[in-house]
């Protein structure tokens, strides 16, 4: 699997990266060696085992419906660039 | 399904017949406390940000945990829509920028969600029925909330509901008009309130769907279809895809292609239309959330959360019919609210159960629904009603009088029996009484009388004569049988 200029330039954009026009080829080289790197697992013969997402073996925890948390308004917007009667406020976004 | 359903469901356009095909994403939120993976509230009316954990709001290094109660909901969901529960399943990461979404990415279920493959029965009003396959349902994650009008020049973002749990019930494309559309929404909305998964409440958001619609000629395979975002209420439901299946195959029938896309229904021009913005954002990049590892569901605790299910609505219908006898039809009034369903068991207790049916759902609902009230809230109780049934078993009242008396209750003149006994409502059965009437009638009116002998139904004039002379309280039966003798009819 390689990747092009088009695909790279897309990925940015989704992830939210702004990267320069020209440093779109750097990063298109840079990326296929790492994929051409990783490329080499295709080697193993996985044929019959399951895919492995976690190197865990253990089932997710799961704590009881209690309300435990909330109610501070301030520190959740401590951080806001912009905040104002209690709520974030971001640039419009119109529908 | 016969041709001749199918038939009826085509719409007319130009150049033939065109079919209508649907597909439904309920979201319904889980009645917790708390939310999908953290410990803040979920409830309605709150300040802004008053519901918002650290998790919620996405800050560095915070850790979902999950809430084990929103799983026990999804599974008896899942018990309830005769669907599969997976014994192993993953969240996954929808990935997508918003600004409703703090985390960038919605903690949802991809490719292996906690319920699968079910069906739900449908009724339509005709009484005939029909299935929609389910696909899946799962658990996810639900965003905050943007507020527009508060400035010109920007949004304001209230984060309490971000974090609530949803489940996405998803079904197969089965249905072929917006009625039964409309019906499986409302079937789907009755079993969850049963199995108090979800309150159902669609005014407050708590219960809505996105709908997806395609056309096709009959015997054709699949069109390209259009989804329409959060609808929530059946109207709307009903309205939306009337005019999403008209544009689409004007656009068809000018020669023109569907582009598969997002749109939305504007209820006041009752239109949908195109919502472009969001149309960039459909690379989603699903990955299992690493923060999570995967829900395993013991079958034991299956077994408990089956026993713990409720009579469901399928059941309760095909007992009231084998039990109380019942037609299907009245079973589907009364089944269709749980409450409704307790208030007829207890009226019924002791009585003729059809007539009781009869009498909750005309009189009773005509008067709760033109007052506006709730069965829950009804000013006359199950008691009532089966005081007033009992009436007319006896033969104190004839059904015709037991309206008025239903009425004067409804008024909050009493019980029955006090207003019968106030007003000398009760029925004549005395024949003697009813035989004096007859005569007086037939001795001022010798010409009727001849009448009736060719023509035996002028006997209709001479009951209505001798329900007037005994104001209305004469027991019709023995009216109708003293006339015939006394008439030689």
């Amino acid at each position: 699997m390689a990747v092009d200029v088009a695909t790279v330039r897309r990925v940015a954009h989704l992830a939210r990266i702004a990267e320069p026009e020209d440093r779109l080829q750097a990063i298109v080289g840079e990326l296929n060696g790492i994929l051409a790197w990783i490329e080499q697992l295709n080697e193993v013969d996985v044929q019959g085992v399951e895919p492995m997402t976690t190197a865990v073996e253990a089932t997710t925890p799961l704590r009881a419906d209690e309300v435990t948390d909330g109610g501070d308004p301030e520190r959740i917007l401590a951080n806001a660039p912009k905040a104002a009667d209690g709520f974030f406020v971001v640039p419009k976004v119109v529908e | 399904m016969t041709a001749d359903l199918a038939e009826s469901k085509l719409i007319q356009g130009r150049t033939g017949a065109w079919e209508i095909v649907i597909g439904l994403e309920v979201h319904a939120q889980v009645a917790s406390k708390s939310k999908l993976f953290s410990g803040a509230a979920v409830g309605f009316g709150a300040g802004p940000n008053e519901q918002v954990s650290l998790v919620d709001a996405a800050m560095p290094g915070m850790l979902p945990v999950l809430n084990r109660y929103c799983v026990e909901q999804a599974v008896k969901t899942g018990l309830g829509l005769r669907a599969e529960i997976n014994r192993t399943s993953r969240f996954a990461r929808k990935n997508y920028f918003y600004p409703d979404l703090p985390q960038g990415y919605q903690i949802s279920q991809f490719d292996q969600p906690v319920v699968g493959e079910g069906v739900v029965e449908v009724e339509r009003d005709d009484g005939s029925s029909f299935e929609v396959r389910i696909e899946r349902l799962h658990l996810e994650q639900d965003a905050g909330k943007l507020i527009h009008d508060l400035s010109p020049s920007e949004s304001y973002v209230d984060l309490n509901r971000a974090g609530t749990a949803l489940m996405e019930i998803v079904s197969r494309p089965d249905m072929r008009s917006s009625d039964e559309a409309v019906a499986y929404f409302k079937k789907l909305r009755t079993i969850l309130i049963y199995l108090g998964t979800c309150d159902g409440d669609m005014e407050k958001g708590n219960m809505r769907a996105d709908v997806n619609v395609s056309v096709r000629k009959p015997g054709e395979g699949l069109g390209t279809r259009c989804e329409i975002k959060n609808v929530n209420s059946f109207r709307f439901m009903q309205q939306a895809i009337e005019y999403e299946a008209r544009r689409q195959i004007e656009i068809l029938e000018d020669g023109g292609k569907i582009d598969q896309e997002t749109r939305l229904f504007d209820p006041n021009k009752v239109e949908t239309r195109s919502m472009r913005s969001k149309e960039e954002a459909h690379d989603y990049r699903y990955f299992p959330d690493p923060d999570l590892l995967p829900l395993v569901i013991e079958e034991a605790w299956i077994e408990d959360i089956r026993r713990s299910l409720p009579e469901l609505p399928d059941d309760k219908r095909k007992r009231f019919m084998s039990e109380y006898g019942l037609s299907a039809y009245d079973a589907g009034i009364l089944i269709a609210e749980q409450a409704r369903a307790d208030y007829f068991e207890a009226a019924a207790k002791g009585r003729d159960a059809k007539l009781v049916a009869n009498w909750v759902t005309n009189a009773l609902l005509a008067n709760l629904a033109k007052d506006g009230h709730d069965i829950e809230a009804s000013p006359l109780k199950p008691e009532a009603i089966n005081e007033l049934v009992g009436l007319i078993e006896d033969g104190s009242i004839s059904s015709k009088i037991a309206k008025e008396v239903f009425d004067r209750m409804w008024a909050g003149e009493g019980s029955p029996k006090a207003i019968v006994d106030k007003h000398g409502l009760v029925q004549v059965n005395d024949t003697g009484a009813i035989e004096k009437a007859i005569d007086e009638i037939m001795v001022a009116n010798p010409d009727k009388v001849e009448a009736v002998k060719d023509k035996p139904q002028a006997m209709g004039w001479f009951v209505g004569q001798v329900m007037k002379a005994t104001g209305g309280k004469a027991n019709p039966a023995a009216v109708n049988d003293l006339l015939k003798s006394k008439l030689g009819v």
